[in-house]
């Protein structure tokens, strides 16, 4: 069949099954906006090149498939460079395409020319020049499958002017065969002996740790991890780009570790023998000072990116492969060295199911001759009773933002997708929330991306228009991107955002308290510049202002009950109010600080 | 996964190693690779691009400052480029290298019969003669060449070319220890 080369590109995206692409058109793209109108594809025209990136990435993170962005050449293209950014930190499939003037044009500084692949080649898993029509639907079909299996990454695919007027013959690569990757292939299942090693060392350790990170999202290995905790009866932290990977609510659960992680997820990684390290990356916010970081623990590093093994931390079993194979071939390894099926064990001393020890195995197995593990549990559950995560919500007193957090947790359905952007409401987010379920925490961990809720719950509530979205943003982060609330209006995208309005560029104001000796510096933005129910209101949207703590349910109730359109709530929160536990940067994890009062943790 | 210095591991750190990659023929992959090096802070002593006998494939050698990172790293990250096809990494003592050397040095009449003796010595060739100048040219290996050029330096050197050294495995009694990384998981 012939066709121009911007039918072909649009007919490639669905045959990738794209259902929606979030994008702006311009100049050099125009060619391909016009087969867009015969297209199935949903459009959704965005008010920034920066929020259609952020979209498709909001999109990833609650389907698991990738999320495709389109806009134009030269400032089109650049305006979604931030987006690439951050989704190359947290490895999230997006499928960039870029319009790029005519390939005769291309180095003669034209009108929006841009060298984008260059300019994104360090931020892009990988990314191409498409010089020939010919060439469209095979180098689509490569970035789909280059963005989506390994690790998964940002791709971007640049296509001049001329070459989507140009025409071509149609074809589809049937298989990965015909694409032309000769470099490319990501490892799947682990290495047996590594695999037997790892084994080993669970069934001997006395104070294991799993250190879950975002690649069990990514691999949809929950319900293997959940198998591999409960079979061995070992605790698991939760990275914040793995929040809902293993349900809070399990006994299992410590929660979060790292810069803002509690104490107990923190500490006892510390006092770890064994970190089990599954699909994360020993990112700097969870180490603190590396050379001080769980010095006792021996590791098994599991992670589908080889170049992640022994990057920061040297592992003593490295294993490369797919976490949720890996996790699988890990059980199956345990159940060869007698491990039995085991209930559920707790955290807690009190409970009535016990660690297995391999009941019905043979005397003299690994598993029969492993360590009791209640000393470690009670002692974790000493730490867990001693440093709990406070706050304190006076009558009258001024609203705090963790108090608004839980009373959103409260107040709505347990599978919400809460998206936020980067900060103190962040980490407050992360923190109070309870997540039980995967892929329903959305946020920007490694790029650390300000103004990325919104237009990510955007993309998140497009994914799954079936669940409640809620964003939890902060005033300076809604500020950079709350535009896209008229794309949201627009398009019957019904998000709610939940502004923790301090007035203050808030982790900023706490690193000039507690590190500058109070001295603030530009990081004030009043709280009522811009007036939020206002602007809200003027993007289509529903607005609403909470100042004290009894009004704080009535606002989400009334929020809750609106779905035809995005509401926005500003809650006017305590700016004095500080994000604890906290590690300062670069110091021990031994030194974290509990809270304004209770002053060091102790060792 | 084996460790950075595979068999010889034990061995005093070295300052430098060759990583030679075999890449796609395709626009931008030389700087991908180069970026990738700058990006991770990862030196090179030096680089030399070439096609191979297979036109869809260049041979990319480069001799990298292993004090700068672990080798491992910086063999692993280059692999992770997609149009890296496969990696070989070489201990100096396991490869042949190669480089070749031009220079423009002072030869007046007085000189000329040091710089030809020189040159062969060391089994270098006069390529061009001026009046005043002569321009010779070396291939060797990178510490004859290192050799030659501290000799001639005295002299007066008005320009010099080096190329970036090349290498292949060394053919030995045993096997060579050669090491091929991509592909290889865990």
């Amino acid at each position: 069949m012939r066709m121009t080369g911007a039918q072909a590109l649009i007919k490639s995206l669905e045959m990738e099954r794209t259902e929606v692409i979030f994008g702006l058109p311009g100049g050099a793209i125009l060619p391909v906006y016009d087969p867009i109108l015969d297209s199935s594809i949903r459009h959704i025209l965005v008010r920034h090149e920066q929020g259609a990136g952020h979209m498709a990435e909001g999109y990833a993170h609650v389907t698991g498939r990738p999320g495709v962005a389109m806009v134009t050449s030269g400032p089109g293209a650049t305006n979604i460079v931030t987006p690439l950014a951050d989704a190359a930190m947290d490895s999230i499939p997006i499928v960039v395409i870029t319009g790029q003037v005519p390939t005769t044009a291309i180095g003669t500084d034209a009108f929006q020319e841009c060298p984008i692949t260059g300019v994104t080649m360090d931020i892009t898993k990988h990314n191409w020049l498409v010089t020939d029509a010919q060439d469209i639907p095979r180098a689509v079909a490569e970035a789909f499958h280059v963005a989506t299996t390994g690790r998964p990454g940002p791709v971007l695919v640049d296509v001049p002017k001329d070459v989507s007027n140009a025409p071509m013959d149609w074809y589809w690569p049937a298989s990965v065969d015909d694409l032309d990757l000769p470099g490319y292939h990501p490892p799947t299942s682990g290495d047996p002996v590594q695999i037997r090693k790892a084994a080993e060392l669970i069934l001997g350790s006395a104070r294991p740790v799993i250190y879950a990170g975002g690649g069990i999202l990514k691999s949809h290995a929950s319900g293997a991890l959940l198998e591999l905790a409960e079979r061995t009866g070992i605790p698991v932290v939760t990275t914040l780009m793995a929040r809902g990977s293993f349900p809070d609510s399990h006994p299992l659960c410590l929660g979060m570790p790292g810069m803002h992680g509690n104490y107990t997820a923190v500490t006892a990684m510390q006092h770890a023998d064994l970190l089990v390290a599954l699909g994360s990356r020993f990112d700097d916010r969870v180490t603190g000072k590396i050379g001080a970081f769980a010095p006792g623990a021996k590791v098994i590093h599991v992670d589908v990116d080889p170049a992640e093994l022994g990057k920061v931390r040297r592992p003593d079993v490295p294993i490369a492969g797919d976490a949720r194979v890996v996790i699988e071939e890990l059980v199956q390894a345990l159940e060869a060295l007698g491990l039995g099926p085991s209930a559920r064990s707790s955290v807690s001393g009190s409970s009535s199911v016990e660690v297995t020890t391999g009941g019905s195995t043979a005397v003299g197995s690994a598993a029969a001759a492993r360590p009791d593990l209640r000393p470690w549990k009670a002692q974790i559950a000493a730490w867990q009773k001693q440093f709990p995560l406070t706050y304190d919500q006076t009558e009258g007193g001024p609203l705090k933002p963790q108090f608004v957090v839980e009373q959103l947790r409260d107040m709505t359905p347990d599978d919400t997708i809460v998206v936020a952007g980067v900060g103190q409401h962040q980490m407050w987010a992360s923190q109070y929330w309870r997540f039980d379920y995967p892929n329903t925490w959305v946020n920007s961990g490694g790029a650390g991306t300000m103004g990325f809720a919104v237009p990510a719950a955007i993309g998140a509530k497009v994914g799954r228009p079936d669940k409640m979205v809620w964003a939890i943003d902060g005033d300076g982060c809604f500020q950079m991107t709350a535009q896209e609330l008229v794309t949201a209006s627009a398009e019957r995208i019904p998000i709610k955002v939940a502004i923790l309005n301090n007035a203050y560029l808030g982790m900023v104001r706490q690193w000039q308290e507690l590190f500058y000796a109070e001295r603030y510096s530009e990081v004030y933005l009043s709280p009522d510049l811009p007036d939020y129910v206002k602007w809200a209101e003027a993007m289509g949207c529903v607005g609403l202002r909470v100042e004290s703590a009894e009004e704080v349910a009535p606002a989400i109730e009334k929020a809750n009950g609106i779905d035809d359109r995005p509401v926005v709530i500003d809650f006017r929160t305590d700016a004095f109010e500080k994000v604890y536990p906290m590690v300062p940067a670069g110091a021990s994890n031994d030194d974290i600080i509990v809270g304004p009062d209770e002053g060091e943790g102790g060792r | 996964m084996t460790s950075t210095g595979g068999p010889g591991s034990a061995a005093p750190p070295r300052r430098h190693h060759i990583v030679t990659a075999l890449v796609e023929n395709k626009a931008g992959v030389l700087a991908r690779v180069s970026g990738l090096f700058s990006r991770r802070g990862f030196n090179i002593f030096s680089l030399a691009v070439a096609p191979t006998d297979d036109e869809r494939l260049s041979r990319i050698t480069i001799v990298v400052d292993v004090e700068s990172a672990p080798l491992e790293q910086i063999v692993k990250q280059l692999d992770k480029l997609v149009n890296v096809v496969s990696i070989t990494e070489l201990a100096p003592e396991e490869a042949t290298e190669g480089e070749l050397l031009l220079a423009t040095v002072r030869a007046g009449a007085a000189e000329r019969g040091q710089v030809i003796a020189l040159v062969d010595v060391f089994g270098g060739k006069i390529v061009d003669v001026g009046p005043e100048h002569m321009t010779v040219m070396l291939a060797g290996t990178p510490a004859s060449v290192d050799d030659f050029e501290h000799l001639i330096e005295p002299l007066g050197i008005t320009e010099l070319q080096r190329t970036g050294r090349v290498a292949l495995p060394r053919l030995e009694r045993r096997a060579p220890r050669l090491r091929s990384i991509a592909g290889e998981a865990g």
